[in-house]
């Protein structure tokens, strides 16, 4: 690397941390912290549980607090590309996987206290819920989106499916998150300000998509264009 | 991220204007008290009411522990979760209190603080009370019939049904804005389900007076309908000639109707109402019609279909 003097401008600084940022991106300790940080609402849960502190409802409880996570970690998981991009911070979606799974996880945990501890396994009762209600269907539709998104979430489907293929199956999280914020606005008696919030985050993630999408359309067709003016 | 500062005093560490320029008089007062504990029941909740029978009405179940009915609240005037009212409602000023009772009356009344515990006998009424959001508890009310006050202003020929207004003041329930239902918060009953026996006035819990989360200084009570029915902060009873509003039924028509009786046969179009969770219990039980109260009320329904006058 070519020496230089130091320079204190932003770029510098700008150049410096990112360079920082990607080293402990990319460091190995980094992930299995995240992979611990993302176990620590499970592990409050549990611990608020065995204190006997979940208050008068723990099962009402249970259920918001794994459901609520959920939203959560398909939010984080939609924002790491766009973070990646706007950080340059490639390293980032080494994380990408872990968080997503992590939201299937919580959204597990959510539909299998509703069906232990609100159906007791009465899978009768169960279905006839999901037919008739509909901020239960929808719930449901987000939870099955996530099964094959996190069947074939490992590097070796990526090659069986081919990138493309693989890339395009993912694209359902979009549809499981937008379920899963419906299935939320639906269930709330009258106070909708949370879902808003959620659904607002969600709308800010894909515009960035719709954005960038946009964008490279354009310049595609003016690289297509390019040559003719030439 | 907002960053917020404590604020240097809370409210109720200010004297009251009218105490502070009545200090003298206040302060004679308290010396006074120190002789006779008992003399005012205006000030404090948590305070130990006195003179209070037990009733056959009551049920034999084992009642929710105190801390549970005074800590998981749908009381939206001070937020939407169950904890916000424990959490907001410290510095809820319930004295002075009027509640006035007007409309088709012979007897127009207003009733202070100190009236509303002389309407009649205090009376406690362990009772089942089941939410529409499929939780339930038992509660140690302590009250009195809601007929005793009706008898005394004497309601007209034209007086067909009860209308209920609570207290709201945005400065005092500022988390009450953004939660969907309209205040203040209004509800109504049938005449006679209002003179019915089981139908109370309620003033205290556990032998104490009423805390403000659960509805200071005086609430309705109507065991065998969901508890939204049971309007809290009381400082209007209006006797109209027809049905009145309900505030949850101005939000939502198609899910809460006026009678809203406790029923496991309808459905909320959300959710089955065949079950209930006795908080703090985590399985479930089934519901009961009228809950439970239907040897006493189910006479007020014959002939009509429960299905529509959900």
């Amino acid at each position: 690397m070519a020496t230089r003097l130091p320079s204190y401008t932003l770029e510098w600084i700008f150049a410096r941390t990112t360079e920082g940022m990607g080293k402990v991106l990319s460091s190995k300790w980094t992930k299995v912290f995240a992979f611990l940080l993302c176990l620590v609402p499970l592990g409050l849960l549990g611990w608020r549980y065995y204190q006997q502190k979940l208050g008068a409802n723990p099962v009402e409880k249970i259920t918001h607090t794994t459901g609520d996570w959920t939203i959560w970690f398909l939010l984080i998981t939609l924002s790491v590309t766009p973070l990646r991009k706007l950080l340059d911070q490639p390293k980032l979606a080494r994380f990408r996987r872990m968080l997503g799974l992590f939201a299937f996880f919580y959204g597990s945990l959510h539909f299998t206290t509703w069906l232990w501890l609100d159906k007791g396994f009465d899978l009768i009762e169960m279905w006839q819920d999901v037919v008739k209600r509909r901020f239960i269907t929808v719930g449901m539709l987000a939870l099955v989106l996530m099964v094959p998104l996190a069947i074939t979430s490992t590097a070796g489907w990526v090659r069986r499916l081919g990138f493309v293929r693989w890339q395009l199956l993912h694209r359902l999280v979009y549809f499981s998150a937008l379920a899963g914020v419906i299935h939320y606005y639906w269930l709330v008696k009258s106070d909708v300000r949370l879902p808003l919030f959620y659904g607002g985050i969600l709308a800010l993630l894909m515009t960035y998509r719709l954005g960038t999408w946009m964008l490279s359309k354009s310049t595609k067709r003016h690289a297509r264009a390019a040559p003719m003016l030439k | 991220m907002l960053i917020r500062k404590a604020p240097e005093f809370r409210y109720s560490q200010i004297t009251p204007r009218d105490v502070y320029f009545n200090r003298r008089t206040f302060l004679a007062a308290g010396t006074a008290a120190i002789g006779a504990l008992a003399t005012s029941n205006s000030l404090f909740a948590g305070e130990k009411l006195s003179g209070v029978s037990k009733s056959p009405l009551s049920t034999d179940e084992k009642p929710t522990p105190f801390d549970l009915i005074t800590h998981y609240n749908n009381f939206y005037e001070f937020g939407s979760d169950k904890e916000d009212p424990a959490a907001n409602s410290g510095n809820f000023r319930t004295s002075p209190w009027t509640m006035k009772v007007e409309g088709e009356v012979g007897k127009p009344k207003v009733f202070d603080l100190d009236a509303l515990f002389k309407i009649a006998p205090l009376e406690e009424r362990i009772y089942r009370h089941r939410c529409v959001e499929r939780w339930s508890m038992v509660i140690p009310w302590v009250g009195f019939p809601l007929n005793a006050l009706l008898k005394q202003v004497e309601p007209t020929s034209k007086a067909k049904y009860v209308a209920f207004e609570s207290y709201y003041d945005k400065k005092q329930m500022p988390k009450a804005r953004g939660t969907g239902i309209e205040f203040p918060y209004v509800e109504g009953l049938r005449l006679d389900e209002a003179m019915h026996p089981l139908t109370l006035l309620v003033v205290g819990l556990y032998g104490e007076k009423l805390p403000n989360q659960d509805g200071a200084p005086i609430r309705l009570v109507v065991p065998w309908k969901y508890g939204f029915k049971s309007i809290k902060s009381l400082v209007r009873i209006r006797l109209v000639e027809k049905q009145p509003p309900t505030a949850w039924n101005l939000s939502a028509p198609n899910e809460y109707g006026f009678y809203s009786n406790v029923n496991p046969e309808v459905d909320h179009p959300r959710w089955s109402q065949a079950k209930e969770r006795r908080l703090p219990e985590l399985s479930s039980r089934n519901t009961v019609k009228f809950n439970g109260y239907g040897d006493q009320v189910a006479k007020l329904y014959t002939g009509m279909d429960l299905r529509k006058n959900y």
